[in-house]
């Protein structure tokens, strides 16, 4: 029988009880992954209570103020390879992962795109070829944030070349610290590198890393993806938050910067920002009673494209503070500091709002094809084998 | 609060929904509508009646069904949907409501019950944040003169309830003259309405245009938002049928796109209706709080602007995507179009009700 809300709390307050949270941070954490409290809808053992997801705001709640997972450097790992491992890997590999993957022991990245495989990511080429009972691994991934301080790295690789382009892919666990991984700085217009290029040259990784079967690659990746998609879009806003509040604060308290124009603008992306904070909370409210919706498809395409116009809207409203940019330093950096950068990052780094996690013309298709049952164009490569696919 | 459907509000569209399908079709209202006289007054008896949807906002006390702003909001998505001819919206949303704020017990009776019908005489195109022009004037004995143009729901109306002011009156409409114009909106024609030398009498009580057009304002995104859907799904169904070049057109990604875009529109046009239809339910009716009025006016702001823009656009691209067909009048596509189009300016053009959220949102324009 499924715990409920009493239970868990009663549970978190019990551990807390038990536990210092002014110790040691990571032995802390290591014990609340071990009394389930991790993420209670995981099964027990593996950080989980097998209770409803719901739940874990309980948890939260009970243990606010003890040592907290950094959510920044940490997010691959807890919401792309977690829900990976625990759908697809062995239970060998569910007890050695997950628990240094939550307290942050071990940091995550993600091996996907390449340079010819960004929204076709199904035709990609890093290739994975069996030796014994290891496979070697030859390639070049793109795109890859905090690749530099990663310990693993959820890879998807070619194993077999004369199938069509999504049957012949397996999905690994990679070290990165084994020889022949190389990470690069990926530098972007906003002038610092978020990301990273991963060069893979005669990488061996044994077969005990292999997650899923093979050739089942694309099948586990559709779920690593299905996850990230949904971080993206799901979180809540406050009305008045976000890029709308931080212009509608520089428009009220600088009133010699207004002009009609800006009005105008202002005015219609202040409701247009309003229905979508709406919407998304509609689409909570329906998740939570359990009815879920396609409207998240939305959320994604309706926030970047927000964000671009506000962002761009801000620049103007500045005027010569516009003009001038606060940083353009080479350096890596390791999260999105949206709010704490000025208007010229803003504006840039909001450019790859529609581009990252799924661009605007994908989750359009998306959207026509799977929420509004609009065929598909005639696809060319679906039964091509891979070798033989014009590149 | 909530910005789901609640059980009792998805029967309630059932019924409504079932009636109309029945007996109130596209293809019948486009007949109607050539024929001079929109208006299908036996469906509104019945749906006014059996369902009852003319008590919804009325007090039990009052004969009503004390419901509120979200069930009525309900009934005018199906409404805007079938882009019906019915007086739901004059008689038992505007009317009614300006009825209980003037604390009138008598005649809203007989609204509640369907027996009667009314019409608010402003013209539809008053703005909630402006006082409506004074064209009517009242002698010390209640005799009425003057002219109100583009009033709706007039030409089947009863009674007239006639604001000079902050006064209200009522007149038997037998009594004015009205003259239904040539209207963009077949399916909700206006009406030059005159009054000559007309009784009303003593006042019935206030009318406060700002609280009761704004009222009206708000739930007309609930039709607004019916009337998207039916557009978004008619294009949707042919474009899938449609074909050229050997295939549907809905499978050229140019076509899925603006598809796609008019998609998230209408889901965010339902949870800005749906929250304006929730914030007008809980209005106490007496003077609220500021804040409160401030979140409720903003939300019907909102509602009102971007309902109105999203149903005109849909209708739009309908017919844009309907090609050749779209422009022909046999297709019923372009009573939605004329509908959205002429509810775009009812009770407040979207650029009134963003012109407002300058003050109600704090966002104020350049001096």
């Amino acid at each position: 029988m499924a715990l409920d809300e009493k239970a868990v709390r009663e549970r978190a307050a019990a551990f807390l009880a038990g536990h210092d949270p002014a110790g040691d941070r990571l032995e802390f954490l290591r014990a609340r992954f071990d009394a389930g409290l991790a993420w209670v809808h995981f099964p027990e053992g593996l950080g989980g209570l097998g209770a409803a997801r719901e739940l874990q705001n309980v948890v939260e709640r009970e243990l606010e103020g003890t040592p907290q997972l950094d959510l920044g450097v940490q997010t691959i790992g807890l919401g792309m390879a977690a829900p990976t491992i625990l759908a697809f890997g062995t239970d060998e590999q569910r007890v050695r992962f997950l628990r240094p993957l939550w307290t942050g022991e071990e940091i995550w990245c993600q091996l996907f795109s390449e340079p010819g495989a960004g929204s076709d990511l199904a035709t990609l080429g890093t290739r994975a070829v069996r030796d014994g009972d290891e496979w070697v691994v030859d390639g070049q991934k793109v795109w890859t944030s905090g690749a530099h301080h990663a310990r693993w790295a959820i890879l998807v690789a070619r194993t077999d070349v004369d199938v069509p382009k999504h049957r012949g892919l397996t999905y690994f666990v990679c070290d990165m610290h084994a020889p022949g991984v190389e990470v690069r700085p990926l530098r972007q217009i906003t002038g610092e590198a978020e990301f990273n290029e991963v060069f893979l040259t005669g990488v061996r990784l044994g077969d005990d890393l292999r997650l899923g079967e093979v050739g089942d690659g694309w099948r586990v990746a559709q779920t690593t993806l299905m996850n990230e998609r949904v971080a993206i879009g799901g979180a809540p806003v406050r009305r008045g938050g976000g890029m709308v509040g931080l212009v509608t604060e520089t428009w009220r308290s600088r009133p010699e910067l207004r002009t009609h124009d800006l009005h105008r603008r202002l005015l219609r992306l202040w409701v247009e920002a309003e229905v979508t904070r709406l919407a998304g909370a509609r689409l909570r409210e329906q998740l939570s009673a359990g009815q879920p919706g396609p409207e998240g498809s939305g959320m994604k395409l309706a926030f970047a494209d927000l964000n671009q116009a506000l962002s761009g809207l801000d620049v103007e409203l500045r005027g010569e503070e516009g003009l001038v940019y606060d940083d353009w330093t080479f350096r890596r950096s390791d999260t999105v500091d949206f709010f704490g950068r000025g208007p010229g990052y803003r504006y840039l780094r909001a450019k790859g709002n529609s581009i990252e996690g799924g661009t605007s013309e994908i989750l359009r298709n998306i959207i026509a094809e799977r929420v509004l049952g609009l065929p598909s164009e005639p696809r060319v490569d679906k039964d091509v084998p891979w070798k033989d696919l014009p590149r | 609060m909530t910005l789901l459907y609640s059980e009792v509000e998805e029967e309630l569209r059932a019924s409504v929904r079932d009636l109309l399908a029945d007996r109130c079709g596209a293809a019948a209202v486009l007949r109607r509508v050539e024929s001079g006289a929109p208006y299908d007054m036996d469906l509104w008896k019945t749906l006014s009646r059996e369902i009852g949807v003319a008590g919804l906002l009325v007090p039990e006390e009052y004969g009503g069904a004390g419901a509120s702003a979200r069930e009525v909001a309900v009934v005018l998505e199906e409404l805007g949907r079938a882009a019906a001819p019915l007086p739901f919206l004059t008689s038992s949303v505007l009317a009614t409501v300006a009825l209980l704020r003037a604390g009138e017990g008598e005649l809203i009776r007989e609204l509640a019950s369907g027996e009667t019908t009314a019409a608010l005489a402003v013209s539809l195109a008053a703005s909630p944040y402006r006082p409506p022009r004074e064209t009517v004037t009242v002698t010390g004995e209640g005799i009425l003169d003057g002219e109100v143009r583009a009033v709706a729901g007039a030409d089947v109306a009863d009674v007239l309830l006639v604001p000079v002011g902050t006064a209200l009156y009522r007149v038997r409409a037998a009594d004015a003259r009205i003259e239904v114009v040539p209207s963009l909106d077949l399916t909700r024609p206006v009406a030059t309405v005159t009054f000559s030398g007309v009784f009303a009498g003593e006042a019935i009580g206030r009318f406060e245009a700002r609280r009761v057009l704004g009222f009206g304002a708000g739930l007309l995104a609930s039709e607004q938002l019916g009337v998207a859907e039916w557009c978004l799904s008619t294009t949707l169904a042919y474009i899938k049928e449609r074909r050229q070049f050997a295939r549907p057109v809905g499978s050229f990604q140019a076509i899925k796109h603006r598809m796609a875009d008019l998609w998230l529109d209408v889901v965010r046009a339902r949870a800005a209706a749906r929250n304006a239809a929730d914030l007008l339910a809980t209005d106490s009716g007496t003077s609220d709080g500021q804040e409160r009025a401030r979140d409720r006016e903003s939300a019907v702001a909102v509602a009102a602007s971007w309902c109105s823009e999203v149903a005109v656009r849909v209708a739009e691209e309908g017919v844009q995507l309907h090609g050749g067909i779209g422009m022909t009048w046999e297709h019923p596509l372009h009573l939605y179009l004329k509908r959205a189009k002429s509810t775009e300016v009812a009770l407040g053009t979207p650029g009134a009700h963003r012109d407002a959220l300058a003050t109600l949102a704090d966002l104020p324009a350049p001096v």
